[in-house]
């Protein structure tokens, strides 16, 4: 049987006051059973001599020295935190775009990627936006909900919105331009299907809510007399 | 003009400063020239200053400094709450604190509703006119 691994002891030795211990050194040596350890040792307490140094392998001297002492940068290991969600933002929830090509549309929210963008999507049918990932700082949280139960959005992830890499073409001068603009305009096929699936459960249940289709459809604005601090979204 | 509204033992006031902001309290003592005792249900009695009160139209009859239990008994009997919320004043503030807690998908709802509700009114003064010039 392998040896049971013990947890690590705290100490023994309770503090009376910082920096004053409730026993004697004699006493923790005792304790300690360093009396037993130097016992099953032959009366001397083990060491462990050094292993013997490699040596280290011969550097050859550099072929090329710089002119000027170049400063290495300082080492950073930061490692940056999950973006936190607002608590206003669950799935379902309808948000605001603030800026961008949709800015001013109302979307609904599906669920939070990795890289801490939201996913979000028009209905597509309804406003225009598809499958897109927006930043939580360009968006305001509405207090409106859509039942988001009956939609899989499992398969959404970063990669799927990465742009796609081109294979590297020859450069032939007249045709270049031309070719270049037809590949650009095209949306693969599955992309429409998934934007389509995951939109028709969502249509039903928005359908469901009396106003709540041309709600989305609309964009929003500020009008005359209207306070966005003292507005309850 | 004479004053209508006196400040008297047991006139209702609304606070409209500081942090009973929108409450109503009946006054229920006179301090001095400045400040009144004022009392209320869920209020802990203390003095005030008057211009931190708007007296209302509203009276109840009670002696000077009631306990809480004959207050608030006073208070049921003249229906305060109810006279208050019915009057022009009363539902003036409730429908101020309706529209400031709507939401924005309420707000596009009630946008709908006016539209609708303006293309009823059009369309029967488009008949009376016609009437009219008929």
């Amino acid at each position: 049987m392998a040896p049971k691994q013990k947890t690590p002891h705290g100490s023994r030795n309770p503090d009376l006051i910082r920096g004053i211990g409730k026993f004697s050194r004699s006493k923790m040596y005792h304790k300690r059973g360093l009396w037993a350890i130097k016992a099953k040792n032959g009366g001397v307490f083990p060491r462990h001599d050094k292993k013997p140094a490699e040596a280290p392998a011969a550097v050859k001297p550099p072929k090329f020295y710089p002119a000027d002492d170049v400063k290495k940068p300082l080492v950073n290991k930061r490692k940056a935190k999950p973006t936190k969600l607002r608590v206003s933002i669950t799935p379902g929830t309808v948000l605001i775009i603030l800026a961008g090509r949709f800015k001013g549309k109302r979307v609904v929210f599906l669920k939070q990627l990795t890289s801490g963008l939201l996913l979000v999507t028009g209905p597509f049918k309804i406003n225009g936006v598809p499958l897109r990932r927006v930043n939580q700082s360009y968006v305001i949280a509405t207090s409106t909900k859509v039942d988001i139960a009956d939609v899989s959005v499992e398969k959404f992830d970063d990669k799927y919105f990465s742009k796609q890499v081109e294979k590297k073409k020859k450069k032939g001068e007249g045709e270049f331009f031309e070719a270049e603009k037809e590949e650009k305009n095209q949306l693969s096929q599955d992309k429409k299907d998934d934007q389509k699936a995951v939109d028709a459960a969502l249509i039903k249940t928005i359908e469901a809510v009396p106003d709540l289709k041309s709600y989305l459809g609309a964009r929003f604005s500020l009008k005359a007399g209207m306070k966005p601090h003292e507005l309850v979204f | 003009m004479p004053f209508k509204r006196y400040v008297e033992i047991g006139r209702i006031a609304l606070v409209n400063y500081g942090k009973d902001y929108g409450k109503l309290v009946v006054i229920v003592d006179v301090i001095d020239q400045n400040r009144a005792l004022v009392d209320s249900p869920d209020m802990v009695r203390g003095q005030m200053n008057f211009k931190r009160l708007t007296l209302t139209d509203l009276k109840i009859d009670i002696k000077r400094v009631p306990n809480k239990k004959t207050l608030v008994a006073a208070l049921e009997a003249a229906d305060i709450k109810n006279k208050w919320d019915n009057s022009s004043w009363g539902r003036k503030l409730i429908v101020q604190k309706k529209r400031a807690s709507l939401n924005d998908f309420d707000r596009f709802k009630i946008m709908l509703a006016k539209i609708k509700k303006a293309g009823v009114v059009r369309q029967e003064l488009a008949k009376l006119k016609k009437e009219t010039t008929a």
